[in-house]
């Protein structure tokens, strides 16, 4: 019988990207919250990232296909609501990945009233750095990301809400 | 966590009531998609929308579980019928114009943010989990409220005549928000719903402050005659609304696409 190891199961589990932010995968976003092996059973769960996700059920196949194909023979995808999903979960590397692909990563930390007063604060431009930077929305294309507009690269961009 | 029978259907009860409000203020902020006064609007509305829904479907996959009865969240939202809807009135009222949607979105962000707060230090894990979900989304949605509401109140004499027009339609629907009912009663009792009580002086002290500042006046309150939601009792919209969102999944049951 074929063995798989739990640190193997994260290593496939990072295969699996956000289809929405399609730089970062689901383990450095801090989707996966649990993996429970037992024997060739494995359990994973997942917290969504906001309640109105609508990627989560594409991540859930997503996860039964890629185990499924390295073997695993019962895949349970769980979401759990117990962990309340943070930003501050996302890593120092996946915010540079972010910001290379365009999106400003959160500035501020979830615990903080950085977010509460976003309305008067100037997120950093991914493209030219500047904080010479206006809101423009605070809904953009995800439920995740704001609209945001640079005033001296006069690119409009979005930025990764801190929550 | 082990319940009674009783407690086990008050919780029931009150996340239906969670589930339902959101789902129906859901469902109408969808109703604006496409057609709302500027893009960056649009996707506010539907992204709102999004959370809303996104919220009841937690709450209400809980309440079936809760239920045990082998319900979905899914039987929850289209198979049932409109007095078994547990919803505030407020939520169900039409969209009618911009103005309309934006108070109605004010009142309730600001009730819905104090619930949320109070329920994060529920013993029960799951739904203290939501709240604290739903918080972070929820204090969003009343930035957006409460600054439209700040700009059309302070706007032109048109924006604030519709906008004072609105808060008196919809003021009638605002008390029944905190009477607080046997089932409710048991709940706080059994110590899984945290004490509610100075709630309506709470709501009624943002919803001043912001009024002084948008140049809207507090209507009197002489208009309470709406009340019963959380029986079952409803505004003639529900139903209509109810017909839209569940004839999908009533004509074609266990449709997949």
């Amino acid at each position: 019988m074929m063995y798989i190891a739990e640190n193997e199961i994260w290593k496939l589990l990072e295969t699996v990207f956000d289809p929405e932010i399609p730089v970062l995968n689901i383990v450095e976003m801090g989707i996966v919250r649990e993996v429970n092996l037992n024997n060739n059973a494995c359990e994973i769960k997942i917290t969504p990232t906001y309640s109105g996700c609508p990627a989560m059920n594409t991540i859930e196949n997503e996860i039964i296909k890629v185990l499924s194909k390295a073997g695993i023979k019962s895949v349970k995808v769980e979401k759990i609501f117990t962990e309340t999903w943070t930003t501050d979960w996302i890593g120092q590397d996946a915010r540079n990945k972010l910001r290379k692909y365009g999106i400003a990563p959160p500035e501020g930390e979830s615990a903080s009233d950085f977010y509460d007063n976003i309305l008067t604060k100037n997120i950093t431009c991914p493209y030219c750095k500047s904080t010479n930077t206006e809101l423009t929305s605070e809904f953009g294309s995800t439920s995740c990301k704001s609209l945001h507009f640079c005033k001296d690269c006069h690119q409009p961009f979005e930025h990764f809400k801190c929550i | 966590m082990k319940l009674d029978n009783n407690v086990k259907n008050a919780l029931f009860e009150f996340l239906l009531r969670m589930g339902d409000d959101r789902l129906i203020l859901g469902h109408r902020l969808s109703e604006w998609c496409g057609h709302a006064p500027v893009i960056e609007e649009d996707i506010a509305l539907g992204n709102i929308a999004l959370d809303l829904i996104g919220q009841a479907s937690a709450f209400l996959n809980f309440a079936a579980g809760v239920e045990g009865k082998g319900r979905t969240e899914d039987d929850l939202a289209y198979f049932r019928n409109e007095t078994e809807f547990k919803n505030l009135q407020l939520v169900e009222q039409p969209n009618v114009d911009f103005a309309h949607t934006i108070v109605r979105q004010y009142f309730f962000d600001v009730y819905s943010n104090l619930v949320l707060t109070n329920l994060t230090s529920c013993p029960v894990n799951e739904l203290a989990g939501m709240a604290s979900k739903s918080l972070k989304e929820s204090k969003y949605h009343l930035r957006h409220s409460k600054q439209w509401l700040l700009r059309l109140g302070d706007g032109t004499d048109l924006s604030n005549e519709k906008t004072q027009n609105a808060v008196n339609n919809l003021w009638r629907f605002t008390k029944e928000i905190f009477d607080i009912d046997e089932t409710e009663k048991l709940l706080i009792e059994k110590g899984i719903v945290p004490e509610m009580s100075g709630f309506r002086e709470k709501w009624l002290d943002s919803i001043n402050k912001t009024f002084m500042e948008a140049k809207l006046k507090l209507p009197e309150d002489n208009l309470d005659f709406s009340a019963g939601s959380r029986n079952g009792f409803h505004t003639e919209h529900l139903g209509h609304l109810l017909a839209e969102m569940q004839i999908l999944a009533r004509s074609y049951p266990g449709a997949k696409w």
